[in-house]
């Protein structure tokens, strides 16, 4: 025990965003942490600067305390970032893989284009979340705004609160799960049975969020498909 | 791109404390607006006789004393000029617009900013920290403001097309966005007598609001009438004497977060031009919702 103990006290590195440059802490975590025991970070102070803990590719555990500007966590691969407070802009944008948790709200467009891993928000996410979600699931503790899964193609977004207008607008393959009320549905989503496989994925993603809803309150959204083709017989001005 | 700030202050003894409260969250906002700055400040209001206007010289050689001698010889009144390089605050008797026009005549090289009995206007091209410096931004005193900084993306860089935009009295708006129907706007306004002094497309937005409270509406009832009438992507913050007010078009594709305390409200495009606030640890934080108005009153 003795040795654990002196290991996890060495693997840990602290940043202060008030006393070391984000390119400090950024340029660490891609070349040194990786090569070095560091498998835990703390970062203090990030006072909204943009893209902190971007383009992570190791599996270590970056906890930020105070609120993030854009793009937090952008491109992450494996790592598992937590922000104690909001997040701007972007955050987990096109992340491949890894656990993205923001403790507060999300501003426009988070999760944008992810492919992999998992982002949990337990506050609130504006506008487009999930736009052009790739394969990534996003478990939302509050409501969503409009536009948001637009154009999705692969993965799921659970929101357990409500959802503004134009939900899941042009969908692909992505399912959406709504807890609450849906002001609008996009084109070509719609509202579909939940099936035992549903009830199973749902579960699962919602336990792994830490979020303690049964899986009964929700309702599936997904692509009608009828986008898919042209349809040459629509009667369509542009 | 642009940068917004504004900032209420709740308690009269924070007064004293409102320009340096707001200098960092105008720098915290340069790389969103790094080409040219502004800021309107309300004040105490001037006498109930009174109406100030500040003014602008730019790099001209304008003699404020002499042009306040001039003024005295042209127009009965009083008048008084406190100057500061190339900025004036000109408070007088006299009917504002009578001096406006005088001016317009007398001092082509001098700008009318803003006129009112609360507001006074700064604006420039530059850094935001050089123009914090220039105007001695970090002494200034009132009860809110309104900032800007900008990165011009459909007109020129200059003074003028600087942010905030004034008309009528005491209104001010910054904008961080751009409007698809300015043009429009304009041609509706234009045949009203409603004169336009750039081709910015934020001004079509100021000259349409201020017009509508001319007309009787509230500003929140003529922000609704923007609605419909303006299109584009805006984030407006604008500001009376009594009223600081926030509004995001349907898309919100322009940021904004507002933190607000028992001692004041603080907005800006991003939450790093309110880190430093006193008590921000503390303070409820939100994004203002597509088209809903959020105002405060002093």
């Amino acid at each position: 025990m003795a040795h654990l103990t002196a290991t996890a006290t060495a693997a840990v590195r602290h940043f202060d965003l008030a006393s070391e440059t984000l390119r400090e802490l950024n340029a660490y975590l891609h070349r040194e942490a990786p090569l070095s025991g560091v498998r835990e970070v703390h970062v203090a102070n990030p006072a909204g600067a943009h893209s902190v803990a971007c383009g992570l590719d190791f599996g270590v555990d970056v906890q930020i305390h105070g609120h993030v500007g854009y793009y937090v966590a952008g491109m992450n691969k494996t790592a598992t970032v937590t922000v104690h407070g909001n997040a701007g802009p972007g955050a987990a944008e096109n992340m491949m893989s890894g656990r993205v948790h923001i403790k507060g709200f999300a501003s426009t467009a988070a999760g944008a284009s992810a492919h992999g891993g998992l982002l949990v928000i337990d506050g609130d996410a504006s506008l487009r979340c999930g736009i052009s979600l790739k394969g990534a699931d996003i478990v939302v503790g509050g409501s969503v705004g409009s536009f948001s899964a637009f154009m999705a193609q692969a993965g799921r977004i659970v929101v357990c609160g409500d959802a503004e207008d134009a939900l899941g607008d042009s969908l692909y393959e992505a399912v959406i799960y709504v807890r609450g009320s849906v002001r609008s549905l996009g084109a070509d989503a719609r509202f579909e049975p939940m099936q035992d496989a549903d009830h199973t994925a749902l579960a699962a993603l919602l336990r792994a969020a830490g979020m303690p809803h049964p899986t009964a309150e929700f309702k599936r959204v997904a692509s009608a498909r009828s986008l898919y083709h042209w349809n040459a017989d629509a009667d369509q001005e542009y | 791109m642009c940068g917004i700030v504004g900032l209420l202050v709740k308690k009269p003894a924070w007064r004293e404390r409102l320009g340096a409260l707001m200098v960092p969250m105008l720098t915290g906002m340069t790389e969103r607006g790094p080409d040219s700055a502004g800021l309107a400040v309300y004040t105490e209001p001037v006498a109930d006789a009174d109406h100030k206007l500040s003014l602008y010289r730019g790099v001209h050689a304008v003699d404020w004393a002499a042009l306040v001698g001039d003024l005295e010889r042209a127009i009965s009144g009083e008048h008084r000029m406190f100057a500061n390089g190339n900025h004036a605050v000109l408070t007088s008797t006299a009917n504002p617009d009578d001096i406006a026009a005088w001016l317009g005549k007398h001092a082509p090289l001098v700008a009318v900013l803003a006129i009112g009995r609360a507001i006074d206007l700064y604006k420039d091209v530059g850094a935001p920290a050089e123009i914090a410096e220039r105007y001695r931004f970090k002494h200034l005193r009132g009860s809110h403001l309104v900032g800007h900084t900008r990165m011009a993306t459909e007109s020129a860089v200059t003074p003028a097309h600087a942010h905030p935009f004034t008309a009528g009295r005491d209104f001010c708006l910054v904008h961080n966005g751009s409007l698809s129907n300015p043009h429009l706007v304009r041609k509706k306004l234009e045949p009203l007598g409603i004169a336009f002094e750039t081709d910015n497309d934020t001004e079509a937005a100021c000259r349409f609001f201020e017009w509508r409270l001319r007309e009787g509406d509230d500003l929140e009832t003529a922000v609704q009438r923007g609605f419909s009438e303006l299109d584009g992507f805006y984030t407006f913050l604008m500001g009376t004497d009594r009223e600081l007010l926030i509004v995001r078009d349907a898309f919100a594709c322009k940021p904004a977060v507002v933190a607000e305390t028992d001692d004041f409200v603080a907005i800006a495009s991003e939450f790093r031009s309110l880190a430093h606030l006193p008590d921000i640890a503390h303070a409820s934080l939100f994004e203002p919702k597509p088209e809903e108005i959020y105002s405060w009153h002093i």
